[in-house]
């Protein structure tokens, strides 16, 4: 610290190391409780009296999914409120999750044989994936103009994207039979159920290829922080604007669109977590990126631990659990960030 | 060391926005640029900033032209001020100034760590230093701006390249006091080395402190040259259509009616 500095001390905040270890071993903590809670209750007593299938068929997928469905959410949210300059931002802004919503519609609803016959039990997931890869394609296309994408065209062809995808997920819901809509009503609210060895492994390898360069590369944050200065300041200070945009809405669309192909839609994980590191930890998007990714995790486990606890043997769909969990979250954080202030 | 642009010209939607045949900045100097709503004050500064890329050809820094410029070292060589300072997420002041030495940072300054507090104290900000950003007022956050800009342009000590301020209004959100302490801050800077090209509405805060003024008129430099030669009160009438004369007091005054 500088003899200047010196005359005006620094507030004292816990170091960036003890609150990440602190998140760390609360996933973990999220971990433990997701493995054992649950219809069967997994007890290292019963470990061998079909303990073990419950946990290598059943619990460890599902949790594994759980884990890499939050980080992907969590991530995606802190790049995409930092490309928007906007803490209110949500992955859905791009369209991604209604694209996948409505590549998972066409293929319940209208059908397509020859995926059907080819992919097998992967065809809605990949139908869905493609939808979500597709979608947002398309509105990048369509908010550039010179060559140059704005954030504002963005958001905008953003939202007109996202009406168009709700209308025709609509009209698909009244062409359907009860049995369709019922499989589209469940597709749409999320769930962790179902999840299998073969989906969570591909998924997991899509998700961590997508995230590995926000995650291992403090490049792509501190090019985030400067551009909250805003385009033309970051371009001013050398920052390759158009390359950051590019980046973040590949990292997005890919580890979004692996997500809910699998998961179905899950509500607030990204607009939350990223709120919830920033209130903890400042909003230097070094530590927000990979704060995220841990408490996108930690708020995916509750809610699916939850959605098999409360109504067991039922369970309540994934995306009902993080939309009560998240929203009184949301509003607390509101009320203490306004406190703050 | 100079900034220089050659037969820039600007058209949008059928309007001629720059018309500048030939333009020539020495650095180590402050250069005014008046003019009134609408003139292309702001259209020629981020033309030479390189921020309009249609043109980046006919401006030319160093001996070389913009698009010729790696986008980091042009980075670490010339800073553009604008008049936004809005920024969204709640960071501290250090955090804002401290992203000004982006471009900086495969070449560290030997005194990184007390740069943003020294650009700070010469920026009149020092004691904003663990504030956050978002709570100051707007006067303030131009003042942290300032710091930001400098520390952009802080360069280590071996790199004898002249370095660019380029500033849009930076007095418009000040108070009297700071107005004239900014400005005494730029002819610091210019006594450095640093080229300064701020554009002003207040034609006296240019006489006071500029070492030559730039006149533009519906996207042409009208008149150019030292302050004494060229704000006349036929000038002043003429371009922005106000009636003023000649006051002598210091560097010569302008009364207006």
């Amino acid at each position: 610290m500088s003899a200047l500095a010196s005359r005006w001390p620094r507030p004292a905040m816990p170091s960036n190391k003890v609150m990440g270890l602190l998140g760390v071993l609360t996933l973990l903590g999220c971990v433990l409780l997701a493995i054992s809670q649950g219809a069967y209750g997994l007890l290292i007593a019963n470990w061998h009296q079909g303990g073990a299938e419950v946990f290598w068929h059943i619990r460890a997928p599902r949790v594994l999914m759980g884990v890499v469905a939050g980080m992907a959410l969590g991530v995606s949210g802190a790049l995409i409120q930092g490309l928007f300059r906007n803490p209110l931002a949500d992955p859905g802004l791009i369209g991604v999750s209604s694209g996948a919503a409505l590549g998972a519609g066409l293929m319940i609803v209208v059908g397509w044989p020859w995926l059907g016959a080819r992919a097998g039990p992967w065809a809605l997931m990949v139908a869905a994936f493609a939808g979500a890869l597709l979608v947002t394609a398309l509105t990048w296309r369509l908010a550039r103009r010179e060559g140059q994408v704005q954030i504002t065209r963005l958001l905008l062809v953003g939202i007109a994207i996202n009406a168009g995808a709700g209308s025709a997920l609509g009209l698909l819901s009244h062409l359907a039979d009860d049995e369709q809509l019922r499989s589209l009503t469940f597709w749409l609210l999320g769930s962790l159920g179902g999840s299998q060895w073969p989906a969570v492994s591909v998924c997991a390898l899509v998700v961590a290829l997508a995230l590995s360069l926000p995650l291992w590369h403090p490049a792509q944050a501190r090019a985030l922080n400067v551009l909250s200065l805003g385009d033309t300041s970051a371009q001013m200070l050398g920052v390759n604007v158009q390359a950051v945009q590019r980046v973040c809405l590949v990292c997005v669309a890919l580890s979004v669109g692996a997500v809910t192909a699998l998961v179905g839609m899950v509500a607030f994980v990204g607009l939350l977590a990223p709120h919830a590191v920033r209130l903890l930890a400042g909003p230097d998007h070094r530590v927000v990126i990979p704060g995220s990714a841990l408490i996108g995790a930690c708020l995916v486990l509750l809610a699916d631990t939850g959605a098999r606890t409360l109504v067991a043997p039922a369970e309540l769909p994934l995306g009902v659990l993080t939309g009560f969990i998240g929203a009184p979250a949301f509003v607390l954080m509101l009320h203490r960030r306004a406190a703050l202030a | 060391m100079t900034i220089g642009a050659h037969q820039l010209s600007l058209h949008k939607a059928g309007r001629c926005l720059l018309d500048v045949p030939h333009l020539n900045l020495p650095a180590g100097q402050v250069h005014a640029l008046l003019g009134p709503n609408g003139a292309g004050k702001s259209t020629l500064l981020k033309a030479l900033s390189g921020l309009e890329r249609t043109v980046a050809a006919q401006v030319v820094l160093h001996g070389r032209s913009l698009d010729q410029w790696d986008i980091l070292a042009l980075a670490a060589h010339r800073a553009l001020l604008e008049q936004d300072h809005r920024v969204p997420f709640d960071f501290h002041v250090t955090d804002i100034v401290r992203m000004g030495r982006y471009p900086h940072g495969a070449r560290p300054h030997p005194r990184e760590v007390d740069l943003v507090s020294n650009c700070l104290q010469q920026a009149g900000a020092l004691h904003l230093l663990h504030r956050r950003y978002d709570q100051l007022s707007g006067g303030e956050k131009a003042r942290v701006q300032l710091a930001r800009v400098l520390a952009q342009i802080e360069v280590s000590p071996d790199d004898h390249a002249a370095r660019w301020l380029l500033l849009d209004e930076p007095t418009a959100a000040l108070d009297l006091a700071h107005q004239h302490a900014v400005m005494r801050l730029l002819r610091e800077v210019a006594a450095q080395g640093v080229g300064v090209l701020v554009v002003l509405h207040d034609l006296n805060l240019a006489a006071a402190y500029a070492d030559q003024v730039l006149v533009m008129n519906d996207g042409r430099i009208d008149a150019q040259g030292p302050c004494a030669r060229v704000l006349q009160p036929e000038l002043v009438a003429r371009i922005w259509g106000v009636v003023c004369e000649r006051v002598g007091l210091g560097q010569g005054w302008l009364a207006f009616s």
